[in-house]
């Protein structure tokens, strides 16, 4: 009788009338589903999405530091090619001036050496001409003096002899001329 | 609820649409009408089926979020898109703020509570949408009801009521008119519509359906070849409107959990409003 009651205002009843058992189970599964997000899912994405941050923070990080290190070797490498640049330089300039002066010292040097060694030939120029200048002088006046006591020595009148004289003379100073010395110590014999 | 399943459309009086009653099954222990008690405790499909969304929801996520990768595999990209969807555009965007994060269990769970609920009544032989019953909407509105009023108590005292319903900046004399208003809509119509939005739009979605099937099944049978090539008709309206209320479905889902962050949002800075 109540039950008939109950499900004739069940067949008329509004469309907005809840089932509570429904209402019931609907709050049970939200908090179990709730429950299960809470404890388990949640805690997991978010510690994977924390993870993930760090590990792309990190790895930006990293690049920047390596690109930091690259561009740092970069401006070391070009400051050392500007500073070898220079040296090289630096090395040229000193190796032309050395040399430079190199060879203003060899000519120097060369020029002084010609002057002593023409300055030497002079000199000795000098010497053999006063020697011969002697030599000559005192073989002049043997020859002369030799002449002479020939002349002195053979007789005159005899035209014959005095030209053969001269012709032995003449002879003797040709010989002399080749051989003075010889000549000479043989005169003087 | 002593309804069949697709009533006898076919009567010698023409055809009878189907009422909401018929959108209930009958329960499948219907142990109340043995012991006739004042309220029906019998187990029916609908309660089968949100047990049956809160095993398969917490399956996919545990099962999406146990191995946890810095380069997910399939599983998990889904799961992360679909809990990131939910933290980000709804939690983050919209209640913001450093404790976000403590809002967020709640709305992921109502969306995809709500979400896989509702789409059971686009899957063939299941087809029914849990929220087209009444209890379920008013139980997950009261929870959001309770929650963003308990948020607002804890935030701001009993302050939190004046502050609710006396808008900053409305000059004494029209508070007299303003206040009412604002209890009612606040405290009364948001809840009821929460709810109701949700219940009303899955009922009509789910009784289309249900007119479309039972109509084309009365014009088959009647013999006359005019109203069975009429009946082609009425199925492809009937698939478009099936296509229509799988959209509405999700879109329902978004909606009410969208509303419940923005509700807990204006709790939690009611001072500001």
């Amino acid at each position: 009788m109540l039950n008939a009651a109950i499900m004739a205002a069940e067949e008329g009843s509004s469309p907005l009338a809840p089932n509570w058992w429904e209402f019931l189970v609907t709050l049970v599964g939200f908090a179990v589903l709730m429950f299960i997000v809470i404890k388990f899912v949640m805690p997991a994405f978010e510690r994977t999405f924390a993870e993930r941050t760090a590990a792309i923070e990190g790895g930006i990080a990293k690049a920047e530091a390596a690109q930091a290190e690259a561009n740092a070797a970069l401006a070391e490498y070009k400051q050392q090619l500007v500073d070898a640049r220079t040296e090289a330089n630096r090395i040229r300039e000193e190796a032309r001036a050395e040399g430079a002066q190199i060879l203003a010292e060899l000519k120097e040097r060369a020029a002084a050496e010609s002057a002593r060694i023409s300055e030497q030939a002079h000199v000795q120029i000098e010497a053999e001409r006063q020697a011969a200048v002697v030599s000559l002088r005192a073989e002049v006046g043997t020859l002369a003096t030799d002449l002479a006591s020939r002349i002195v020595g053979e007789s005159l009148a005899d035209d014959a002899r005095s030209s053969r004289v001269v012709d032995r003379f003449l002879a003797d100073l040709e010989t002399s001329s080749n051989g003075a010395v010889s000549h000479r110590a043989g005169a003087a014999k | 609820m002593i309804a069949l399943a697709l009533p006898a459309a076919t009567t010698e009086e023409g055809f009878v649409a189907p009422t909401i009653e018929d959108t209930h099954y009958r329960d499948i222990l219907p142990w109340g009408d043995a012991y006739g008690v004042w309220f029906d405790p019998g187990f029916g499909k609908q309660m089968l089926m949100v047990i049956l969304s809160v095993v398969l929801i917490a399956t996919f996520f545990l099962v999406a979020s146990r191995r946890r990768q810095l380069v997910p595999g399939k599983m998990q990209f889904l799961g992360e898109s679909a809990y990131g969807f939910v933290r980000n555009s709804i939690g983050k965007d919209i209640i913001g703020g450093n404790d976000f994060l403590k809002y967020v269990p709640w709305l992921f769970t109502a969306f995809f509570f709500v979400l896989v609920n509702n789409i059971f009544g686009a899957i063939p032989f299941l087809q029914l949408p849990s929220f087209s019953h009444p209890g379920s909407a008013y139980a997950i509105a009261a929870i959001f009801y309770l929650l963003w009023v308990g948020i607002g108590i804890k935030k701001h005292g009993l302050r939190y009521f004046k502050l609710a319903v006396v808008p900053s900046g409305v000059p004494w004399y029209i508070l007299p008119i303003v206040v009412p208003i604002e209890i009612i809509s606040n405290f009364i119509v948001r809840p009821v519509t929460h709810s109701l939005r949700l219940f009303a739009t899955m009922l009509a979605g789910h009784l289309i359906v249900t007119l479309a099937g039972s109509a084309i099944e009365y014009m088959v049978m009647t013999g006359n070849i005019l109203l069975q090539g009429t009946s082609v008709l009425v199925l492809v309206g009937a698939v478009a409107m099936y296509m229509l209320e799988a959209l509405i479905m999700v879109l329902q889902a978004y909606v009410f959990t969208l509303l419940a962050a923005i509700y807990i949002e204006g709790a939690l800075h009611a001072d500001a409003h």
